[in-house]
């Protein structure tokens, strides 16, 4: 299967962070993941789409997020990138640290590296990119790779 | 789908039924606007239905938390009950699960309020 690419440019809104979630659940749903990892990969492109609009951009109308996915032979690389002042992903603080446990925000993260399978950030000048992978249930890193040979 | 709130009281407990999506935005807001309104109103027993809630994004989870805080710091109780699988999974993910007083039958559940 050839790696297919879909990509979308979005303002800085709450409207963008629903699209996004949107288009998550039907490229997740085509590219062979289940009702319940679809729901996993969409809430992870939510939450990184959140975090682009509201930490990265704060909502600037002149910037923009752009969210893509890339199907490969059994996963799916999601990529969100913002225009903002960046994100040293080290100083976000652990939520289930006993004194983070009932604070109100700071989860996001979190639940993205709960829900996916690998993720990494990357500088931008300016803004940050974070890659989120998911590999269809049964494969793995070594199988793609096979798989891709 | 939007959010949508009513309440009820039975037995002294306010019951808020919520169905929807609590996201960040409307959802967020909707559920922060109604446990500040029951506890102006002077009612310190609440309890979350959110047997149709289909759906929670971190910002809900925060929402939740505020809730169980503020009605807490004023001298009051929340409570959750009717968890779906989903909602239940995430609380157990960012270990809120332990935090909160959960419940899966209404009438058990008014019973654990304090009311003397």
């Amino acid at each position: 299967m050839n790696a297919t690419r879909v990509s979308y440019t979005l303002e800085s809104t709450l409207a963008s962070v629903n699209k996004a979630e949107q288009a998550a659940v039907e490229v997740a749903a085509k590219s062979g993941f289940d009702e319940d990892e679809s729901g996993r990969i969409s809430m992870a492109v939510r939450e990184a789409t959140v975090n682009a609009v509201i930490h990265g951009n704060h909502y600037d109308p002149a910037k923009r997020v752009t969210v893509s996915f890339e199907t490969t032979t059994g996963a799916l690389r999601v990529i969100v990138s913002d225009e903002g002042q960046g994100l040293d992903p080290t100083t976000v603080p652990d939520p289930l640290a006993p004194e983070n446990l009932l604070k109100q925000s700071g989860r996001g993260i979190f639940l993205i590296r709960a829900f996916m399978d690998e993720i990494s950030f990357r500088a931008l000048s300016p803004g940050t990119e974070i890659t989120m992978i998911k590999y269809v249930r049964g494969q793995d890193r070594d199988g793609i790779k096979e798989a891709n040979q | 789908m939007t959010m949508k709130a009513s309440s009820r009281k039975v037995d002294g407990v306010t019951i808020v039924d919520l169905s929807g999506r609590i996201t960040l935005g409307e959802g967020s807001v909707v559920l922060r606007d109604t446990v500040k309104e029951i506890s102006s109103q002077g009612n310190k027993k609440i309890l979350l239905n959110l047997g149709d809630v289909t759906y929670i994004d971190s910002s809900g989870i925060g929402e939740l938390v505020s809730a169980y805080t503020s009605v807490r710091n004023a001298g009051g109780e929340l409570k959750l009950l009717n968890l779906t699988k989903k909602v239940h999974d995430l609380l157990q993910i960012t270990k809120l699960y332990t935090v909160f007083d959960i419940s899966d039958d209404e009438a058990s559940a008014i019973a654990t309020f304090n009311h003397n």
